[in-house]
């Protein structure tokens, strides 16, 4: 492993988690609070009233109270202990200046039908009404709980050693340089490294890996994964409002702050919705009447409909709550997505833009290709396509690989095994000699090549070795003269050397001032990432490019196995963000850009893209930040994954919208020619807001 | 100076909608995000008079519905 993990350390906005808040945050949200339980006893004792009343009302055992005042005043008990709270939220209200609200409306609207005579009908709407509310709040308070859930991945409480004995003390209390003790099956509260211990960890909640990790003295461990097994010593490296549980957090209670064109739309819409309805209700309950002459109780009852009807809570709660589902659902597949607009964006994808290294490529070398001096000559050009090309590619870009001049050139090449077996054992010959003369040096190249070695190397055979800086490396193996390093070395020491022209890092390799070969180190091609083109290809995105500084060679061939629409090389970071200014120009309006990238140099790109995904795990602190959307696990994969779950939640959220303004349209015009009742508008109101709600929370299901 | 604040008592998505119109007018406030599913209050104000902002913040919540509190 090249790189560990450095999650979202780093600076992403201030992670100012109050303890308490943290704390209230862990008591909260049981799905029936207190509240509930009263309302559902008034609830339950007004049903029950009004089911004696109807009863009696029916079998005629009133018919000596008269309609008014006995039957009202009979009426109006049950009503008051079901609607009191709305009618003194109504009044203070109004006293507050807030005429439209719709506790107002209700107050209204059942007066109305008081006063038209209809007792049965104002408590039943009243009744109906507080039902519903129920439900709604109950309902929005699963959600909430259930992505509440989801995201528990904050620890409660991290374990201190102290004077031998272990203190379970709040997580804030810690400070970096500390030791903290997690136990088997503990959250690991905090980041750190670890000192003592092994153990694997589970990163489930973090990236929906679910493959534990091993963690073991020296490793990198990140807040909010669960140990497994064994016990550990860490030893903190951030505070608790830098750790990466505190940020990630952040992150996600941010992103219902940034809201959606969609949602936008509907809190302007509820603006107009709910003053237009009512001023229709006042027109319907007077110019009718007045120029029809007479019939004041039929058009008042059909102006209450209205003002059941006029509440446009329905779309108010489900349109961010399936956005909000969707978020939640990418995060349970380890995708932070930071904001609903985001998700939106998502879905409207049709271009996405890949840097290579990091993204495409794993940033890792690995020898992909060893040529001995006499088998190479035997290659000719004609072979190369039909030779499997190793997963190889090239060194990383060209700003941010420091290895010491030994950029690669050329070099005919074959690993495949088409070759002779008698190639085999000049192969490991020239493996032998170049991680012999390689074996002192810890550079990430001589790792790679001591590493295709394989075997134990008996240091005591070489000597005499000197670092050429930009060159490569002199040095003596069993006797012989070695050299390993770039084309500059070779034409230095005047040696004639075959001209290597693949992608990647080439090292040549003479003995004894004699040409012996040539090695091809490359970066690999992440695994899963011609899967990942693919099901984006699937899931309708029209293009896959490819922008890298690297050279053009390499570019391509790692263009031509992932099947790439176009590749863009040797761009300076600068060119990346003109090449995708070029493509944003080119773009039609409904369609979005997204950018893919690791983040060295990438930052300012994530920015100018419709869509900045970074990568959690790799990604450095600039481009997380700068990034709208992270993979945490850095598998591209998941970006058709969250296309997929955009679509889903951007298709429930316009069913919501669509069937929740069908529904009141419906029933305004029924009641406006006298054809709807009052249960028809409570159904329209509160009913379709549970409805609607009910359909947002499949977002959360989204796979 | 962004902060964040928790609120009780937000029962109804309409009202965190206007609440955050009603934030957003504040002279002093750059941006406001009441968002009813967190049952959050995201403000960005003015640093130099952000507890008397606040207090304009929660008398115009107040204004919408009483129940509703800011913690702070």
């Amino acid at each position: 492993m090249a790189r560990q993990p450095r999650l979202l350390s780093g600076s992403i906005g201030a992670g100012k988690r109050t303890k308490s808040a943290r704390k209230a945050g862990r008591r909260e949200e049981e799905h029936m609070t207190e509240k509930h339980r009263k309302m559902l006893i008034r609830i339950l004792v007004t049903f029950v009233l009004f089911v004696v009343l109807m009863v009696m009302d029916h079998s005629g055992r009133f018919s000596w109270i008269g309609e008014f005042p006995g039957g009202f005043i009979l009426y109006l008990a049950p009503y008051l202990l079901i609607g009191y709270d709305i009618i003194w939220k109504a009044a203070r209200n109004i006293r507050n200046g807030q005429v439209f609200d719709e506790n107002f409306l209700m107050m209204v609207a059942t007066f109305a039908a008081f006063g038209v005579g209809e007792y049965s009908e104002a408590l039943a709407v009243m009744l109906f009404y507080q039902v519903g509310e129920l439900f709604q709040s109950y309902a929005v308070n699963r959600s909430r709980k259930s992505i509440s859930d989801m995201m528990d991945i904050c620890p409660e409480y991290a374990n201190i050693e102290e004077n031998g004995e272990l203190r379970q003390v709040d997580p804030d209390d810690v400070e970096p340089g500390n030791l903290i003790v997690i136990k088997a099956g503990e959250r690991i509260p905090l980041d750190g490294v670890v000192v003592e211990g092994e153990s694997m960890i589970d990163t489930a909640a973090l990236t929906g890996e679910s493959v534990p990790r091993r963690a073991a003295a020296g490793d990198e461990v990140i807040s909010g994964c669960v140990n497994g097994s064994g016990t550990l010593k860490v030893k903190v490296t951030k505070g608790f409002e830098d750790s990466t549980v505190a940020r990630i957090l952040e992150l996600v209670e941010n992103a219902s702050s940034k809201k959606a064109k969609l949602e936008n739309f509907i809190t302007r819409f509820a603006r107009y919705y709910t003053p237009v309805v009512t001023i229709a209700a006042a027109v319907l309950a007077v110019i009718p009447p007045l120029i029809l002459g007479g019939g004041w109780a039929d058009w008042i009852q059909r102006a209450c409909i209205f003002l059941v009807i006029s509440c446009p809570c329905a779309l108010v709660i489900s349109v961010p709550l399936g956005f909000f589902g969707g978020i939640g659902a990418a995060s349970r597949i380890g995708v932070l997505v930071k904001g609903s607009n985001f998700l939106e964006a998502v879905a409207e994808m049709t271009t996405i833009v890949f840097d290579k290294t990091g993204t495409l490529t794993k940033g890792e070398f690995r020898v992909t290709e060893v040529i001995p001096a006499d088998v190479g000559e035997l290659a000719d050009e004609d072979d190369w396509d039909s030779r499997k090309l190793n997963e190889a590619d090239a060194a990383g870009e060209s700003g941010q690989t420091p290895f010491f001049g030994k950029a690669g050139e050329t070099a005919i090449a074959n690993e495949d095994g088409t070759q002779l077996a008698a190639g085999e054992s000049a192969r490991q010959e020239l493996l032998r000699l170049a991680a012999f003369a390689e074996g002192y040096s810890t550079h990430p190249i001589a790792k790679s090549i001591q590493e295709a070695y394989g075997k134990p190397l008996e240091l005591n055979r070489v000597s005499d070795v000197e670092e050429l800086a930009g060159h490569g490396i002199r040095a003596q193996v069993d006797g012989s003269a070695v050299l390993a390093g770039n084309g500059k070395l070779m034409e230095q020491m005047g040696i004639a050397y075959q001209e290597c022209q693949r992608g990647g890092t080439v090292v040549y390799v003479a003995r004894d001032g004699r040409f012996a070969g040539t090695i091809v180190i490359s970066d690999t091609i992440k695994d899963g990432a011609r899967e990942a083109i693919r099901d984006m290809k699937q899931v309708g995105v029209k293009q896959c490019i490819m922008l890298t500084g690297d050279r053009k060679e390499a570019a391509q061939e790692v263009a031509r196995e992932l099947g790439l629409d176009q590749v863009h090389a040797e761009l300076l970071p600068g060119d990346k963000v003109e090449q995708v200014e070029a493509l944003l120009n080119a773009q039609p309006p409904k369609e979005r850009l997204a950018f893919v990238g690791d983040g060295i140099n990438d930052a300012p790109v994530l920015t100018r893209a419709d869509i900045g995904i970074a990568m959690g795990t790799m990604g450095s602190d600039a481009a997380i930040e700068a990034a709208d959307v992270v993979l945490m696990d850095d598998d591209v994969r998941k970006i058709a994954a969250i296309v997929r779950i955009s679509r889903k939640t951007l298709r429930i959220v316009k069913q919501n919208i669509v069937f929740a303004l069908g529904v009141k349209a419906l029933v305004l015009l029924l009641g406006a020619f006298g054809m709807a009742n009052m249960w028809e508008a409570v159904f329209a109101d509160v009913g379709v807001s549970v409805i609607a709600i009910l359909n947002s929370m499949r977002a959360l299901k989204s796979k | 100076m962004k902060k964040k604040f928790k609120m009780e008592n937000l029962d109804c998505a309409n009202c965190a909608a206007k609440m955050e119109n009603a934030i957003k007018k504040i002279p002093g406030v750059n941006d406001a995000s009441v968002s009813f599913m967190m049952q959050k209050l995201t403000i960005d104000a003015d640093d130099s008079r952000f507890d008397a902002i606040m207090d304009e913040v929660a008398a115009a919540c107040a204004r919408v519905d009483e129940d509703c509190r800011i913690l702070r």
